[in-house]
């Protein structure tokens, strides 16, 4: 058990990196899924095909693609996507969090979509017969329960994108102190560590679960929660 | 008891995932003794293991690993090479996946607890690769502020994080340090002297290596625990030493990368 006493702070501090990228990646990509959903359903045709186009382009793109050109493309080539004096360390977690938030949103778009598709043609109707405009119709009747269907898919999508936070290991995300996220670490112990394999690979598989599971649960209490009675 | 199954188990994923990752033909498996060998090298390394366009295979390693199989009794033809990242080197060599390998593998004691080595037949140092014209690095100690490019988890990754102060950038290949080399993003690019000499091969006049390695590490062949041929391996390391093989193998694969060979190594009979 001396790889605890050795490594633990280092798996600690890997993971910690790991959960901040997965929260602030969360939070983008469903504030754009939202955005993109919205377009695709909407009732103008340019912000349809703007929604499709961009869906179509991440959601069947690799996310190392996604990864290494924000970093070569974006930043070292057009210089946007992070702040230019900020330290190198801080620019590869924002350009990391700006390539999984977008490839991300990408699924979130289509899960919410779905979403939309189960609630009865005569609700938007109606909506629309007492003069809800369209955003209105969108805000207060349709996403709504739209939403409140599709939260264990949404769950799953979450999931994956806790576990896609490994790829940003392709662009080298590390903490002010150095510490990779959780798949460097990993590499980093898998390096010094040759005789004890396996259990690097059980550790970090548990910490995976760790950060994993509580989000199924959680989506899974909610969906019985909020679930709309028809 | 329980935990050796789940260790044989979670063994079985790993292996799955290091198979797929690698992709290459592979259709002979291990048959040591048999009449084929197969040998672990890296294939994306410049100079040391290099997968060609064509197919062919090239390098210090590939041309050490040939010498080292015909000594064993093994023509040219009955060689198969199996990419061998750094990560696999030992369960490959434990499930019998290759016989040898071959790839800037470095002997450590934590190593030696898992596989058996012949060897060092290089001692290879950590060094700095730069840009042709840049004059502001000396060595280690101008390293402070500066980025510097390294492989995620490579001790040579770890050792500049700790010691002199440089702002890390690590990517998960060498050819992406590269890239940001040659585009100014990062300031150096460091790893073994002799990996470093491959891209200054590769790359003609661009780079330059600092000169200054300020660590050591022993190439050995790794074996699987308690090769037979260790003895043997041994034996055709100096012999290659002697008879101007070494030497040949490195001036054919790194003779213009302005870096020099130094002098061969002791082989160490532990």
């Amino acid at each position: 058990m001396d790889l605890f006493s050795e490594y633990g702070s280092a798996i600690l501090e890997a993971f910690g990196l790991t959960l901040r990228l997965a929260v602030f990646s969360g939070i983008f990509s469903l504030i754009l899924g939202v955005v993109l959903a919205v377009f695709r359903v909407s009732p103008v045709p340019v912000l349809r095909w703007i929604g499709a186009a961009v869906v179509y382009t991440f959601r069947n793109t690799p996310l190392t693609l996604v990864m290494f050109f924000a970093l070569f493309g974006l930043f070292y080539q057009l210089k946007i996507g992070a702040s230019q004096t900020a330290p190198l360390n801080e620019q590869n977690f924002q350009l990391a969090v700006i390539a999984l938030s977008v490839y991300t949103s990408t699924f979130v778009c289509e899960v919410l979509r779905s979403g939309i598709n189960t609630v009865p043609l005569g609700q938007a109707e109606a909506a629309r017969a007492i003069g809800l405009t369209f955003s209105q119709n969108l805000r207060l009747v349709v996403l709504p329960q739209a939403l409140r269907s599709v939260l264990n898919p949404l769950a799953s999508v979450m999931i994956a994108m806790i576990k896609n936070t490994t790829v940003a290991v392709t662009i080298g995300v590390v903490t002010a102190k150095g510490v990779n996220e959780a798949s460097g670490q990993m590499r980093t112990m898998m390096e010094n560590e040759a005789d004890q394999i396996v259990l690097i690979f059980i550790i970090f598989a548990i910490g995976f679960m760790i950060l994993t599971l509580p989000v199924g649960f959680l989506a899974g209490w909610a969906s019985k929660k909020f679930a709309v009675i028809r | 008891m329980k935990f050796k199954k789940i260790a044989a188990v979670v063994g079985a994923f790993a292996l799955a995932g290091s198979l797929a990752a690698c992709g290459g033909s592979d259709d002979s498996g291990s048959d040591a003794g048999g009449d084929k060998i197969t040998i672990g090298i890296k294939f994306d390394q410049p100079g040391l293991g290099f997968k060609k366009a064509d197919g062919t295979y090239a390098g210090f390693d590939v041309d050490m690993a040939t010498y080292i199989a015909e000594g064993l009794g093994y023509e040219e033809d009955q060689i198969t090479w199996k990419e061998a990242v750094s990560a696999n080197r030992e369960t490959f060599l434990k499930d019998g996946t290759v016989d040898m390998i071959l790839a800037t593998y470095s002997i450590t004691d934590e190593r030696k607890a898992e596989v058996d080595f012949a060897g060092p037949y290089y001692v290879a140092g950590q060094d700095l690769l730069i840009r042709a014209d840049d004059s502001s690095i000396k060595g280690p100690e101008d390293m402070k502020g500066k980025k510097i490019c390294s492989v995620t988890g490579s001790t040579s990754a770890q050792k500049v994080k700790d010691e002199y102060g440089a702002v890390p950038q690590e990517f998960d290949s060498y050819s992406k340090c590269i890239t940001a080399l040659q585009g100014g993003q990062i300031d150096a690019l460091t790893t073994d002297d002799i990996i470093l000499a491959g891209y200054a091969e590769e790359f003609p006049g661009e780079f330059k290596i600092v000169g200054q390695p300020f660590s050591e590490e022993n190439y050995g062949v790794g074996l699987p625990k308690g090769s037979e041929d260790r003895d043997k391996i041994n034996d055709l390391i100096e012999q290659s030493f002697e008879d101007g093989a070494w030497e040949k193998a490195f001036n054919d694969n790194l003779g213009n990368s302005g870096y020099e060979l130094p002098e061969p190594p002791k082989v160490d009979r532990y």
